[in-house]
């Protein structure tokens, strides 16, 4: 019964990280048809952007809790800022062009990888966090690492935020109806474009938080990082649904779990079977999840 | 071209499109007059929504469209839309997913966003502002998709087959709105109905293959039996 505590909450938290990677892979594919292999740079920036400040401009502040907070608030800027320039320089020129817009998001993930590994070397980073994160807590006899319960609290008041956000405001009714029909937004005199930079935006501060978290899950970060991270959520976001931050959700929690599970009871089967799921989603509900619940889109 | 001296509206001049290998517009010259219904007449497939998704800049386009001699062509589609051109398309393009109100608020252009005309002409959609457009007959989501052109003040609106579907009843309402509409605005209107033509539209242009082929007085095209079957492959109008 532990065990079966322990994998559920591990793959909550595992789940959580797929999430916030694929809310913003969903929502930049619905509103944009952009297919962002480069997410995984969002990630990575988030990622080391929090263990450069941390290092570098916070040291002073002894407080671990805060020097981590401060750290994590700015590499979240950092991932915002940066997706939203390759918005702006790379992909805004290639609109419509899908074939140039892949190998230009492929490559900058792959140039960044080494840009990252030239820069800081390839060995992982340790991450300065709150000792609290660390430690377990006990629930049904398994000890949880605590790090696994902020994790699932981040991506649900992500998903409540982002969800707040495209119900809510005027800008998240543009978007909705942009994943939509992306023409007949513009036909209705509104310019789309800024739509696109603010998703970018959302999609990498997002990506920065799975970025600060994976640091916390894994202790540590690394170059590749993100696209480990990224294969995954990929996945998810297919089975989830295009376009849809609900299934995303659903997926991201459905993908992890599975994981887990036939991780321990098959042997490290979990990745084979999550492919498989993949191939089986593809065949049986193209549309994913996300085709089931319409209701729920965005 | 029209029986009436009006002043030119909106001007269109060898406007060419080219959709993947096919040349569908080869130079469409014409002008809308300012006041009133244009229609725009053709067979199927001559290009008679590729003229309005180019005016509009939805295609990529070369020529020139000007309204009231400002140059339109240069521009994105939401600056060519924020000069006062609206757009009904021709299959409605209602976000399905968004209810009622939230179609009609996201079409809110300008600071004072007209839902008394809108809920005048249309009541059944003030009842039905929370319901999801997903879930609307075609009659219903054709309000909307004419509602969301009626909330701003347009100089021209651009209305492509609004009665393409609907039931007869259905039909004769929409010609209403349109009538009211034509005395709040220009409308250049693509109509296959030629009844609903013949009630609406002061002037007409004709297109065949891409090319502008007739333009002149509606009433007097649509008397006109044999050149209306030449022109629009039709026995009656």
């Amino acid at each position: 019964m532990s065990t079966f505590v322990l994998l559920t909450l591990t793959g909550l938290g595992l789940g959580a990280m797929y999430f916030l990677i694929a809310s913003g892979l969903s929502l930049i594919y619905g509103l944009m048809g952009v297919l962002n292999f480069a997410h995984g740079a969002f990630i990575t920036v988030g990622a080391y952007g929090t263990w450069w400040t941390s290092v570098h401009v916070f040291d002073g502040i002894h407080s671990a809790l805060w020097r981590w907070l401060a750290s994590s608030l700015l590499g979240l800027v950092c991932g915002g800022v940066f997706a939203a320039l390759v918005e702006l320089i790379l992909i805004r020129p290639l609109y419509a062009r899908h074939i140039e817009q892949v190998l230009v998001t492929v490559g900058l993930q792959l140039a960044f990888v080494a840009l990252i590994t030239g820069i800081w070397g390839p060995d992982a980073k340790t991450f300065v966090v709150p000792p609290w994160l660390h430690e377990t807590t006990t629930i049904g006899g398994a000890h949880i690492p605590n790090d696994r319960w902020v994790e699932i609290a981040t991506a649900g008041a992500v998903l409540a935020l982002l969800q707040l956000f495209l119900r809510k405001t005027r800008y998240g009714l543009i978007i909705r109806a942009g994943v939509e029909n992306r023409a007949m937004v513009q036909a209705l005199g509104i310019d789309v474009r800024k739509a696109f930079t603010l998703v970018f935006a959302i999609g990498g501060i997002a990506a920065a938080i799975a970025g600060v978290l994976s640091g916390v899950y894994f202790n540590v970060v690394g170059p590749d990082q993100g696209t480990s991270l990224l294969i995954f959520a990929f996945i998810v976001v297919v089975i989830g649904g295009l376009g849809s931050i609900t299934g995303s959700a659903v997926a991201a929690v459905v993908v992890a779990l599975v994981q887990q599970y036939t991780n321990y009871y098959s042997s490290g089967m979990g990745d084979i079977v999550v492919v498989l799921m993949l191939g089986i989603v593809l065949l049986v509900r193209p549309r994913g999840i996300a085709g089931a619940i319409v209701g729920a889109r965005a | 071209m029209s029986a009436v001296a009006s002043k030119t509206l909106l001007s269109v001049r060898d406007l060419h499109v080219y959709l993947g290998q096919s040349h569908v517009l080869q130079g469409v010259t014409f002008d809308v007059p300012e006041g009133g219904v244009t229609a725009l007449l053709g067979r199927n497939g001559v290009g008679k929504t590729t003229t309005l998704r180019a005016i509009l800049g939805l295609v990529d386009r070369r020529g020139s469209v000007c309204l009231d001699d400002a140059e339109l062509t240069g521009l994105a589609t939401h600056r060519i839309v924020r000069r006062s051109v609206g757009y009904v398309p021709e299959d409605r393009d209602v976000f399905t997913g968004l209810t009622v109100a939230a179609n009609l608020r996201l079409a809110e252009r300008d600071g004072e966003p007209r839902y008394d005309l809108v809920y005048e002409l249309f009541p059944e959609l003030e009842q039905r502002s929370a319901q999801r457009a997903g879930t609307l007959s075609g009659g219903q989501l054709q309000m909307v998709a004419i509602a969301r052109a009626l909330l701003n003040d347009n100089r021209v609106l651009l209305v492509d087959e609004p009665t393409k579907g609907l039931a007869p009843a259905l039909v004769s309402e929409v010609a209403r709105v349109l009538e009211r509409l034509a005395e709040l605005t220009t409308v250049l209107l693509v109509e296959q109905n030629l009844g609903v033509v013949r009630r609406l539209a002061r002037d007409a242009i004709v297109l065949d293959q891409g090319r502008v082929v007739h333009s002149g007085d509606a009433r007097d095209l649509l008397g006109r039996p044999e050149l209306v079957k030449r022109l629009l492959g039709v026995g009656r109008a």
